[in-house]
């Protein structure tokens, strides 16, 4: 990792790192300050799609013109988001449709 | 690295921290289990961004091993946490 980058390559990894930083600070403002649970199941997600392919992009680029050859791994990071990320949130809301209906009955009875 | 990528790195360090505060706080006043659950999802996630953004600034390719392990065990830490509220137990 000698060779500096040349320019395009640094400012596309400039824009995709600001993008990536700013969809993960709008993901986490959305989580603090939207009011109920089933708003707030969506605001992550933005950090854990735009954000995470937004670095992930970003790494590739740099880390491929550093090498001289293609570095596909880092893809893998969001590639395995985008396949864990629906299935946590599934399991997440089951949970919470369950515990709400339990204290639906608790209170009816 | 240049002046362009430096600053941008900075940018992004200091928007995904703002966002690890957000989200703690989010932990912190949760008010019920699975809030907290959410922004512990949320809060690994982004630690995970940060561990990828040290890897450009240290130019290090270890980071990003470590960044994939912060995700494989961020999902088994959510779903383990989301099967708890929902049985009780975990492993039946």
């Amino acid at each position: 990792m000698t060779t500096a980058a040349p320019f395009w390559v640094d400012a596309l990894t400039a824009v995709l790192l600001v993008l990536g930083g700013l969809a993960a600070l709008i993901g986490a403002l959305g989580l603090l300050r939207l009011g109920s649970f089933w708003q707030r199941v969506h605001a992550p997600t933005l950090g854990a799609t735009l954000g995470t392919w937004c670095f992930a992009l970003a790494t590739a680029a740099q880390v491929s013109f550093a090498r001289g050859q293609p570095f596909v791994h880092a893809l893998l990071i969001p590639l395995f988001i985008a396949l864990t990320a629906p299935i946590s949130t599934i399991f997440l809301t089951r949970a919470t449709i369950f515990r709400e209906r339990v204290a639906r009955r608790a209170r009816a009875d | 690295m240049s002046p362009l990528l430096r600053w941008s790195l900075m940018f992004a360090l200091g928007c995904l921290t703002l966002a690890m505060i957000l989200a703690l706080a989010r932990l912190l006043i949760g008010p019920r289990a699975q809030d907290r659950v959410l922004a512990f999802d949320a809060l690994y996630l982004e630690a995970m961004l940060v561990i990828l953004a040290l890897g450009l600034v240290y130019r290090s390719s270890s980071y990003f091993e470590a960044a994939l392990l912060i995700a494989l065990f961020g999902f088994v830490g959510t779903t383990a946490m989301s099967k708890f509220l929902l049985r009780g137990e975990i492993i039946e």
